[in-house]
């Protein structure tokens, strides 16, 4: 059972993206930092663990050029071996700054070359891979960032290409060892995962087709992917063989969010948050899935949602049009 | 976001304020042959083939300033007048109205059966006239040859631009409000129940499979609605059934709606909606904006035919407070009305902030 925690308030309301809150945890510093896209501009506050806000600042989408101000499509912290970078993406480019926004450390402008004139141009998906920061774009291709320890000097490495559609999400895990080497996953909006080994060079390993609706949340846990679909499934697959393991009819509209921490967490635009627990069964060794919590958020589209501690024990929800975080946790 | 988002905003946009002036020309007693060559002035001004091929090519959307421009000079594009307060009001009523539809679309893609419906209706305002319902149809076909194949994503990028255009807008609607689709705190309702999106299963199932596809196993869990499969797909054909109800005419002639003074003495500050008061353009949305109205063929009234004043409130007194709260918008010219006070009562109003 949850229940409802001290709000944080925003700036401005959360706009109606997907994957629209990050949570970057330090429990060192008894704090935690939440990302929120408003539209031309995203913003960041650090609180306490009551919920108390302590900072806040806002980021603006670079370059604006055009008859209205770029839009930011998603703001994520990646956590690398050692240091922190907050991304940023828009429909101009991909810009990458210090963890707590101060500093922007590298800027990407986007090479609208190949779009048609009736393609949408932007950069969506995020995610940290050891020490590379990968990024999704309109076009399917996946751009590998090397990161430094410290300093600007980052490089763009490779640029993957598996997906002929705009890339939603991306997720990955520190590999698992022997038996399994995947540790990314990418998603796109015709529902195809593809699922990636990092190093050097990235080698595609399995590719997961969709089934005509878009998967805009990807997750992935100790070799299995989660995936959320815009008609309200989760599917859980082997990420090594692309198997499909468990499908679960979650929710009445498209999912809009999902996270592990170990519990699976899925949100979607009818309102309701679910928890499930996930483990592997002693005989066959499969995933098993079993419903823990739902919670309704009256009225609110759910455009993100994250666990905001490694148990699982407390998550938070934005929803558009909403000027606050709210925030769950367990009794 | 979503350059092929204008046409659809534009259209929708369109139809709610031809639903809402048809129910005032009504509701102000104004003689069916005039009320009638208003609605057909308005929409063969909206249909306008040179205007449509402006409207249709890929670009983003405009600022809210500019959109309520195009609407201005389409409101005026016949002998009816509206001053400054009932414009304003016209525009708030259609903007919530059409953010309502977008909200509640079941599917991103069942924003283009919204359209429809409006198309829908809009043809039952001008059967009479052969010339602009071809105009119409052959709209209906660019909206079919441009939309009909776009897939589940591109639906949902147009629905989140949709979406980030009606960001912060929480007028409160009294017709909204009777209804309990809108809170009191201006947001819409989003209920739990009822039918699915098409393609959608009632949620509730987990099933799971072995390494060789098979089920081994189906677990129920509560998923805390009370939903049912949608019966059937809306049609996308030019006749059909469109199933969805979001788009049709809220204001049609069978709903009984009383008129009532709604607080008009909230906090303004409280309301974050951007200022539509007359301020320059970006020089570049000025020359989009005159390429597309460039488009238009406003007819000036000419010389015998008196034009006349819609109002859109009821009494004096409800559009006095209006201005009083809006007082920010500057002056207007006269507040009186040329049509009768004939006494009726208005089926809509706008609770103002």
């Amino acid at each position: 059972m949850f229940r409802r925690e001290r709000s944080i308030p925003l700036r401005g309301s959360a706009a109606a993206l997907c994957n629209n809150l990050s949570v970057l945890q330090l429990p060192v510093r008894n704090l935690t930092h939440f990302g929120v896209v408003h539209g031309p501009s995203a913003q960041l506050l650090s609180a306490a663990p009551e919920g108390v806000p302590l900072a806040q600042r806002q980021l603006q989408a670079k370059e604006g050029a055009g008859v209205s101000p770029p839009l930011i499509t998603q703001v994520h912290w990646c956590v690398l071996p050692f240091r922190v970078l907050l991304v940023l993406t828009s429909h101009r480019g991909i810009q990458m700054y210090e963890s707590d926004g101060s500093v922007m450390v590298y800027w990407h402008a986007l090479d609208a070359g190949d779009a048609s004139l009736v393609q949408a141009v932007f950069a969506r998906g995020i995610a940290a891979s050891g020490h590379f920061i990968c990024v999704g774009m309109w076009s399917g291709r996946v751009l590998v960032f090397d990161i430094p320890a410290k300093g600007p000097n980052i490089v763009l490495s490779e640029e993957l290409a598996g997906h002929q559609t705009p890339i939603t999400d991306i997720a990955t895990e520190p590999a698992q060892g022997q038996d399994c080497v995947a540790d990314m996953v990418t998603a796109d909006d015709s529902g195809l995962l593809c699922v990636w080994q990092s190093g050097p060079e990235f080698k595609l390993l399995t590719r997961i087709p969709g089934f005509g609706v878009p998967c805009p949340s990807v997750q992935l846990w100790q070799g299995t992917v989660a995936a959320g679909y815009g008609n309200g499934q989760v599917r859980l697959y082997e990420a090594s063989t692309g198997t499909l393991h468990v499908q679960i009819d979650a929710h009445a509209r498209a999912i809009c969010a999902l996270d592990l921490a170990p519990e699976l967490l899925s949100a979607a635009e009818d309102t309701f948050v679910h928890i499930w627990q996930l483990s592997r069964s002693p005989e066959g060794g499969y995933i098993e899935v079993e419903h823990c919590h739902g919670e309704c958020v009256p009225d609110t589209q759910v455009c993100g949602a994250r666990f905001c501690d490694p148990s699982g024990s407390s998550f938070a929800v934005t929803g558009y049009d909403l000027a606050e975080i709210l925030r769950f946790s367990s009794m | 976001m979503s350059v092929r988002t204008l046409p659809l905003l534009f259209l929708n946009l369109g139809g709610e304020m031809l639903y809402i002036l048809d129910q005032r020309l009504r509701a102000q007693n104004i003689p069916g042959d005039k009320a009638r060559k208003v609605l057909n002035d308005i929409i063969s001004t909206m249909f306008n083939r040179k205007f449509m091929e402006e409207l249709f090519k890929p670009q983003e959307l405009y600022s809210k300033k500019a959109l309520r421009t195009v609407y201005d000079r389409l409101a005026h594009a016949s002998i009816m007048r509206l001053n400054q307060a009932s414009m304003d009001k016209l525009y708030d009523l259609m903007t919530m109205a059409f953010k309502y539809q977008v909200l509640l679309c079941p599917r991103p893609k069942d924003v283009l059966l919204v359209t429809f419906n409006h198309l829908d209706a809009i043809k039952g305002f001008i059967q009479d006239s052969p010339t602009i319902l071809h105009q119409v149809d052959e709209t209906f076909q660019q909206l079919t040859e441009i939309y009909g194949g776009l897939s589940a994503g591109e639906f949902q990028l147009i629905r989140q631009t949709l979406l980030i255009f009606f960001q912060d807008l929480h007028i409160r609607v009294s017709i909204f409000l009777k209804d309990k689709v809108q809170n009191s705190n201006g947001r819409f309702v989003l209920p739990v129940s009822g039918p699915l999106p098409w393609g959608t299963k009632v949620p509730g199932l987990v099933r799971t499979f072995n390494n060789k596809g098979e089920e081994v196993r189906k677990v129920e869990f509560k998923h805390g609605g009370s939903y049912v499969a949608a019966p059937k797909e809306g049609s996308f054909e030019l006749y059909g059934d469109r199933v969805l109800k979001l788009g049709t005419n809220m204001y049609s002639v069978n709903r009984p709606m009383e008129t009532h003074m709604s607080g008009a003495s909230e906090n303004l500050a409280a309301q974050t909606q951007e200022s539509i008061a007359p301020n320059p353009l970006a020089k570049e949305e000025l020359n989009l904006l005159a390429r597309l109205i460039g488009g238009m063929e406003i007819k000036k009234p000419s010389g015998p035919e008196p034009g006349f004043r819609l109002n859109l409130f009821t009494t004096d007194e409800e559009e006095e407070t209006s201005r009083r709260t809006k007082s920010w918008l500057g002056s207007w010219g006269s507040l009186r009305s040329w049509t009768s006070q004939g006494g009726v009562p208005a089926r809509a109003m706008i609770c103002l902030p």
